[in-house]
């Protein structure tokens, strides 16, 4: 015991905050800590003597004012009578709109072309490569400009698609006499029903029954044809026959649908020529459809790479071993390399999805109104409110790519390989 | 038994091989292999075929009818005609011989123009040392393809320049250019001689003061005394070292450094300057435009995010809870805005973040925005460098007594940043490709900046597939280039056996 007291007892001397291990950690990060603060201090200050120099307060106030401007494309009702912030909804459902759509014909494409990139055709491999490169090795910003001025300069008049008496008209509309492209937007079929179910408004946003019941209706098929699928799996995990399905699910994901649209009488309001310009229908702007189809085109070129990736990263030895229990090449990549090159997919491709939700706000190189050309734009130029406007503008997309990748996260956790 | 003459035949002589069948050989193989091995491939590669139908046939006369020497559109419009036939498509490439020099320069003085030609041709005599060392073929190659390129370009001035750009005296032009060319020339010489031993570093850490006085030119004390400043950290680093340790010593450097930078830098060049006055003719950054801008920003931006990065990269992993908490909320927030809200910030916001009337250049802003934006996704791929390498190699550092910096240096980093490479030279790209996006803070990027200029001329109105193109084709070279150099970095570094 006397041993123990004995022993040199470390006093505290004030070298040992620098030299002494198990303190230099501490005094580190205090030491950062009191810069770090001393930084943000600094900028508060300043930016409340810039403020009180241009006499300006900090006040989110200005977004229940009136914007006074017009917005394009609005998914939810707007006019210019509205208020900043319902100008900052609708720019945020455009920005919304313009990403999921980008995010999901960019995956099915880079899929496609991923997949196509692999095969053992030489000619389309190699068609694929020129694809790849070509788009990944250029900025978006082309893209999205050269697509924009091509829908806008080169596209016909309205006035090209009448037809003179003996002329034949300069244009005509595609898709079947259904979608006619002009130099003032795409004009495409709108869905319409004779027996509207109504709806009502929460907070301005209106709830449109009609819409509600066919998402129900489609969401309760998928889930039926899912138990069919289970019920047919389980049968066959007890004895060893699969019952037939594929009628069932047939029935089941098509016939409510179409019992619904006839009892609602669903048809198309197809745009026909009245006048000068084109009416019925959606006006689709290009400003839309070139963003749309650059992000597509460019985003498509890096899924294409991930997915190549993730299918090589997959060792010759299991496909080889898929091949020898007797599975085809379709059930072999089915069953045994995309479950596992999916693990492989799935990381990049979030950032992926991140990266078009991020790149909707070079919409503004056409005059995209999204949540930077409403909140970030207009709004700011004409309130004045750089501080606010900008600070919430990143709050936003902040929050979006945040939810994003916590959602996609939670997918991948579900895909990974469960090691226990 | 029998005799030998009743015996069966028996060959007494080896067959010369037959050839094979004509299915199985050459080209009929090769196209049964890999074009119409089955219905499926067969449907793909007809498919294949259609589709390069239809670019061929609708390109091609296109890129023939071309017209190289035209006024404006309409003239190209009607030489084409005029040769080709009525109705007949055909490019229009007099815009780019016309309007090349905004496309490289912007507004850049034209007299002037020798600068930043020379700045470029020694980015290359600074990158080599660095980019290939201890591979003088492969330097061969590079600094053929940049004289090669350089070439190109004084023959387009030579025949451009002189018709199109008003204001200009064409005989110190030229002999500028030939200045800068046989300093280019000297300059190859030197990296040459010296890639094997590395003997250029020197030059590589000069280069950044040194392009940035060709580029903005003004008195060359500006330059020399920001490079004072490092010399100031250099000194009291190795004065420091072996008392302080590393960390201490590279925080005391920085701090005097820093002290150096902020107030007594400014004076002293200007007393020094009004003394013995000696500088280049100063231009101003909104002259700035064109590729000349998209590379200053790239390259500088790629120089400072990646020490950046690697440094995030480790406070990310590190071990010190606030240091980590601190680092990972700015990766988390560059990452989560996109670039323009970035930029808008540094045009918008920075009059309200620094103290009333402090203003400086907007490029400098720029790029400094630009440099933490890639830094916070070099630090993710750096991080994931960091996770794949096995444990036991920290363990092995701590092992034989190194301490952090040492371990770092010697052991985890560099494995770690082979591994990352790929992803690296692809962040590399990513911002590349990003400085077009400049144009959104009143630059004049070559993309939207100058290319906007060019179509809103009424000579050029209604022009899109030639401009778009071109610039189009010298970021892919770059961009491409850059991919292709990761590729052989990776081929280097690889000291695995597979």
């Amino acid at each position: 015991m006397a041993l123990a007291h004995d022993a040199p007892k470390d006093s505290f001397r004030l070298s040992m905050l620098i030299y002494d291990t198990r303190y230099r950690a501490v005094t580190i990060q205090v030491f950062v800590l009191i810069l770090v603060a001393a930084f943000f201090a600094w900028l508060l200050n300043n930016t409340i003597e810039n403020l009180a120099i241009r006499g300006k307060e900090f006040n989110y106030g200005f977004l229940w004012q009136r914007a006074g401007y017009d917005i394009g494309q609005q998914l939810i009702p707007y006019t210019n009578d509205s208020t900043h912030f319902r100008a900052l909804l609708v720019g945020l459902l455009n920005t919304l709109a313009v990403a999921a759509l980008g995010c999901i014909f960019a995956t099915i494409l880079g899929v496609l072309i991923g997949v196509l990139r692999l095969s053992k055709n030489w000619l389309v491999s190699r068609l694929m490569t020129v694809y790849v490169e070509m788009f990944r090795n250029v900025p978006v910003l082309l893209w999205i400009l050269l697509a924009y001025v091509i829908l806008s300069e080169v596209t016909p008049s309205p006035r090209d698609f009448k037809a003179a008496e003996g002329v034949e008209p300069a244009a005509s509309m595609v898709l079947g006499g259904t979608v006619a492209i002009t130099n003032r937007g795409t004009n495409i079929p709108a869905p319409m029903v004779d027996h509207p179910l109504g709806g009502f408004e929460i907070g301005g946003i209106p709830v449109n029954f009609t819409v509600l019941a066919f998402i129900s209706v489609i969401v309760a098929s998928f889930w039926a044809n899912a138990r069919i699928l289970t019920a047919a799996r389980l049968k066959q995990e007890a004895t060893g026959d699969r019952p037939t399905t594929w009628w069932k699910s047939l029935l089941v994901l098509f016939v409510p649908v179409i019992a619904l649209s006839l009892a609602l009488g669903l048809h198309w309001d197809i745009p026909a020529l009245a006048g000068f310009n084109f009416k019925g229908g959606i006006l689709v702007a290009h400003s839309f459809t070139a963003l749309l189809v650059a992000l597509t085109l460019y985003t498509s070129a890096f899924i294409a790479e991930i997915v190549r990736a993730g299918i090589l990263a997959i060792s010759k030895g299991q496909s080889e071993a898929a091949f020898a229990l007797g599975l085809r090449p379709g059930r072999t990549m089915q069953l045994v390399i995309l479950p596992q090159a999916l693990r492989v997919i799935i990381p990049p491709l979030i950032s992926q999805y991140l990266n078009i939700t991020k790149n909707t706000s070079l919409g503004i190189a056409v005059s995209y109104l999204d949540l930077r050309g409403t909140l970030g734009g207009i709004s700011l130029n004409q309130t004045g409110r750089e501080l606010e406007c900008m600070l919430l503008m990143m709050a936003i997309y902040l929050t979006l790519s945040l939810t994003i990748s916590t959602l996609m996260n939670f997918y991948n956790k579900s895909v990974q390989l469960k090691v226990r | 038994m029998s005799e030998p003459s009743q015996t069966n035949f028996v060959r007494t002589q080896m067959l010369p091989p037959s050839p094979p069948p004509l299915r199985e050989a050459g080209v009929v193989r090769w196209l049964r292999e890999n074009l119409f091995s089955g219905w499926f491939n067969t449907i793909l590669t007809l498919f294949g075929l259609v589709v390069i139908w239809l670019l061929v046939s609708s390109a091609l006369p296109w890129w023939l009818n071309g017209v190289w020497t035209a006024g404006s559109l309409g003239e190209c419009r009607e030489i084409i005609a005029k040769t080709a036939g009525e109705g007949a498509s055909g490019a229009c490439w007099a815009v780019v011989r016309e309007r090349w020099h905004q496309f490289i320069f912007g507004f850049y003085p034209v007299d002037l123009w020798w600068r930043p030609v020379l700045a470029f041709c020694l980015l290359f005599a600074a990158m080599g040392p660095v980019l290939f060392a201890g591979q003088k073929r492969k330097l061969l190659i590079l600094l053929g393809a940049v004289v090669a390129m350089i070439l190109i370009l004084v023959t387009l001035a030579a025949s451009a320049v002189p018709n199109e750009v008003p204001g200009q005296t064409d005989a110190p032009f030229v002999w500028k250019l030939a200045l800068a060319l046989s300093l280019l020339t000297i300059g190859a010489m030197m990296a040459l001689t010296a890639a094997g031993s590395g003997k250029l570093l020197w030059f590589t850490g000069l280069y950044p003061a040194l392009c940035f006085w060709l580029l903005w030119g003004g008195p060359i004390w500006v330059p020399l005394g920001a490079l004072f400043g490092f010399v100031l950290l250099a000194v009291v680093y190795s004065s420091l070292l072996k008392r302080a340790g590393p960390g201490m010593a590279a925080g005391l450097g920085l701090i005097v450094a820093l002290v150096w930078w902020l107030f007594i830098d400014a004076p002293v060049t200007v007393a020094l300057n009004d003394a013995i006055p000696f500088g280049l003719t100063s231009v101003q950054s909104d002259e700035f435009g064109g590729f000349l801008l998209a590379i200053t920003i790239g390259v500088t931006a790629i120089t400072f995010s990646l020490p950046v990065g690697i440094l995030l990269a480790l406070g990310r992993q590190s071990d010190m809870l606030i240091v980590k908490t601190l680092c990972v909320g700015f990766i988390e927030f560059i990452r989560g805005v996109p670039l323009i809200t970035l930029l808008f910030t540094a045009s918008l916001l920075l009059q309200y973040f620094l103290p009333p009337g402090t203003n400086f250049d907007i490029i400098l802003r720029v790029i400094i925005l630009v440099t933490l934006f890639a830094a916070a996704y070099l630090a993710e791929v750096i991080r994931g460098g960091l996770a794949a390498l096995p444990r036991g190699q920290y363990e092995a550092a701590d092992a034989l007594g190194l301490d952090y910096w040492q371990a770092q240096r010697f052991i985890i980093l560099p494995q770690a940043l082979k591994v990352s490479i790929p992803a690296i030279v692809s962040t590399f790209i990513g911002l590349f490709k990003d400085t077009t996006l400049v144009a959104f803070v009143g630059l004049m990027d070559p993309l939207k900046g100058v290319t906007q200029i060019v179509r809103a001329d009424i000579d050029w109105k209604g022009i899109y597939w030639e401009p778009y193109i071109f610039v189009g084709a010298i970021f892919f070279v770059i961009c491409f280039g850059m991919s292709r150099y990761s590729m052989y970095l990776e081929r280097k570094l690889k000291t695995d056996h597979r």
